[in-house]
């Protein structure tokens, strides 16, 4: 177990390393990072100052390991736009990113579970046929233009809800929908799969001949087995959502990370997009490796595999 | 059939050919196609189709005009007409050439990028597949989107950026699989055999590799198109993909924005419709394709 854990604490080492290396060679493929660590329209004394200040005239791999030391310090620059460290930027709307997410995932989980579940116990019946329209459905629309649809029905025809910002769980429902409905329809189609696999085993067929009733052998056996991978895809989603909820944050005004992104780009705040850009990596790449280690706790069989 | 004369067996076949193209016909994806062809078509003849210059004001024409069938539409503007009192259908017609392009040339150079390593990774192993693996690894940890945002902040927008940007994003996930596939290929016996009658990597490689992992690249492909359009739809909304006033079905909505709380639904539901439905055909004609191609996949 120790040495499983090394292992792949090991490979997150590479992973991390590697990515760090991507972001900072393509920024000097594409461009001069002078450009982009100054503010638009700079004279060109400040961009020589900026360079010399940064070590951008330095031979490149001084610089990355400068980089490097950088981020390993947690110091990923300042913001052009809010003069503030963009790592306290970060922290200070991971808990709003959160919410959002935690409460997305609540709301596909509620959904794309069950009609999993029940499009796996009557696989081609009525409710099959409903749970592959919903999965369809689900990976076609896009989450942003869902979320769209929503503010021009529920707050701009009806007026029930509000169209945007951070208040209380009204302002929650609108956006958890837009953002979840993808991973509703995801989850959906991974409980079935997984369902499926799992009725098919051999301990099913023996449960079922030992004559216990259809429900507790599905919900016993099959069910609580078939999760296993459910709750993975759940939790990997989870990060991402946090992360990568670019679009429905701007479209909802929710003041999270995605916003914090967009708000980035939209002023050519550079160093506030590479910090969100490396953060987001560094937390996946991390929830990754809890996730990895978690299921070797769990099962055996991956631990002495390679 | 045996006891038939001649004629009536040579009616019988014949009926049974017939029949046997209804059923092709019928195993045919018709709903996708039905929704392609005409998506494909707009693509391709936008100039003899659309009634206006996408980019330019019709003109005397108002602002935000609604659809004909509404008070104050006109049938001089179809689906109505937007902040720039431009023709609404007219651009719907040309982002379908942007959608499709982007959508397609995108998949491609993902395709044909992550294809070409995959292949390189699986057969010749060693150093080379760690790094290529690594390198995937580290690139699939970013979430699709914030990685291609991110370059096209760095590159700037306009369409053959974002083609290039989404293919530098999407190549992981064909690198990977086709890894796995060129890694039990590998073993098979005429690669083993090419390999002792003295073939260069290069040979075996183009010659009993490639040949056997299209397939899988094909499939992936046609899966995945619609995530692409998606992508490219999101990073136009955004400010970030093809610029204005290129008439992309994501900037589209993203111009819509400022008017949906006046009201104004025809802006944001047509876009969205044609983005909705040609992904919609896409994921049909991936699923369909996965289970001709693959009939293991059949009941997942």
């Amino acid at each position: 177990m120790r040495q499983f854990i090394f292992r792949r604490t090991c490979y997150s080492i590479v992973t991390l390393f590697i990515l760090s290396l991507t972001i900072f060679a393509v920024v000097r493929l594409t461009g001069d990072p002078a450009l982009l660590m100054t503010e638009p329209g700079a004279r060109p004394e400040d961009l020589a100052r900026v360079r010399a200040l940064w070590g951008l005239d330095r031979p490149w791999p001084i610089q990355y390991a400068h980089f490097l030391l950088n981020i390993l310090t947690g110091d990923l620059g300042t913001s052009f736009n809010y003069r503030m460290p963009v790592s306290e930027l970060y922290f200070e709307r991971l808990p709003n990113s959160l919410q959002l997410a935690l409460s997305a995932t609540l709301l596909s989980f509620l959904i794309g579970v069950p009609a999993g579940l029940l499009s796996a116990v009557r696989v081609n019946g009525a409710w099959d046929n409903i749970g592959k329209v919903v999965a369809l459905t689900g990976l076609a629309v896009p989450g942003f233009w869902l979320g769209l649809v929503l503010i021009l029905v529920f707050s701009v025809w009806l007026a029930w809800l509000p169209t945007g910002g951070k208040g209380d769980w009204r302002n929650l429902i609108m956006p958890s929908i837009a953002l979840g409905w993808y991973f509703a329809a995801s989850l959906l189609r991974l409980t079935r799969s997984s369902m499926l696999e799992v009725m098919r085993s051999e301990y099913i067929k023996l449960a079922r001949l030992k004559g216990l009733p259809g429900y507790v052998v599905i919900a016993m056996h099959g069910f609580k087995n078939a999760l296993v991978p459910v709750l993975t895809l759940a939790g990997v989603n989870l990060v991402v959502m946090v992360n990568a909820a670019v679009i429905v944050e701007v479209i909802f005004a929710w003041p999270g990370i995605g916003r914090l992104l967009y708000e980035g780009i939209f002023q050519r705040d550079f160093p506030l997009v590479q910090g969100v850009v490396i953060l987001a990596g560094c937390m996946i790449v991390l929830v990754n490796l809890f996730i990895d280690i978690l299921y070797a706790y769990i099962d055996p069989r991956i631990r002495l595999t390679k | 059939m045996a006891i038939t004369t001649a004629g009536r067996g040579t009616e019988a076949r014949a009926a049974g050919r017939w029949r046997g193209k209804l059923s092709a016909a019928r195993e045919l994806p018709l709903l996708p196609i039905f929704i392609l062809v005409p998506f494909a078509f707009a693509a391709l003849f936008a100039e003899l189709i659309a009634p206006y210059d996408p980019t330019m004001p019709i003109p005397g024409a108002k602002f935000f005009m609604p659809p004909y069938w509404m008070e104050g539409g006109s049938p001089d503007a179809l689906l109505g007409t937007d902040f720039q009192s431009r023709d609404i259908l007219s651009r719907l017609i040309f982002g379908a050439r942007v959608s499709l392009l982007v959508g397609i040339m995108g998949t491609v150079v993902a395709g044909s990028l992550g294809t070409a390593l995959g292949i390189l990774s699986g057969y010749l192993g060693g150093w080379v597949d760690q790094v290529i693996m690594r390198v995937t690894d580290a690139w699939l940890a970013l979430p699709a989107l914030v990685f291609a945002i991110f370059l096209a902040t760095l590159l700037g927008p306009s369409m053959w950026n974002i083609v290039t940007i989404l293919g530098l994003v999407y190549w992981t996930r064909y690198a990977r699989v086709i890894r796995g596939e060129v890694l039990s290929l590998r073993e098979r016996e005429y690669v083993k055999l090419a390999e002792i009658a003295g073939a260069s990597s290069l040979r075996v490689i183009m010659r009993h590799i490639l040949p056997n992992v299209l397939n899988t690249t094909m499939v992936l492909a046609s899966l995945t198109i619609g995530v692409v359009i998606i992508a490219e739809a999101s990073l136009s909304f955004l400010g970030v993909g093809v610029p204005p006033p290129e008439p992309a079905w994501g900037l589209m909505l993203s111009e819509a924005r400022s008017t949906l709380m006046a009201g104004k639904w025809w802006l944001t539901v047509f876009p969205g419709v044609c983005i909705l439905l040609v992904v919609l055909a896409t994921q049909l004609f991936g699923d369909w394709m996965r289970i001709r191609l693959d009939p293991q996949q059949r009941n997942l």
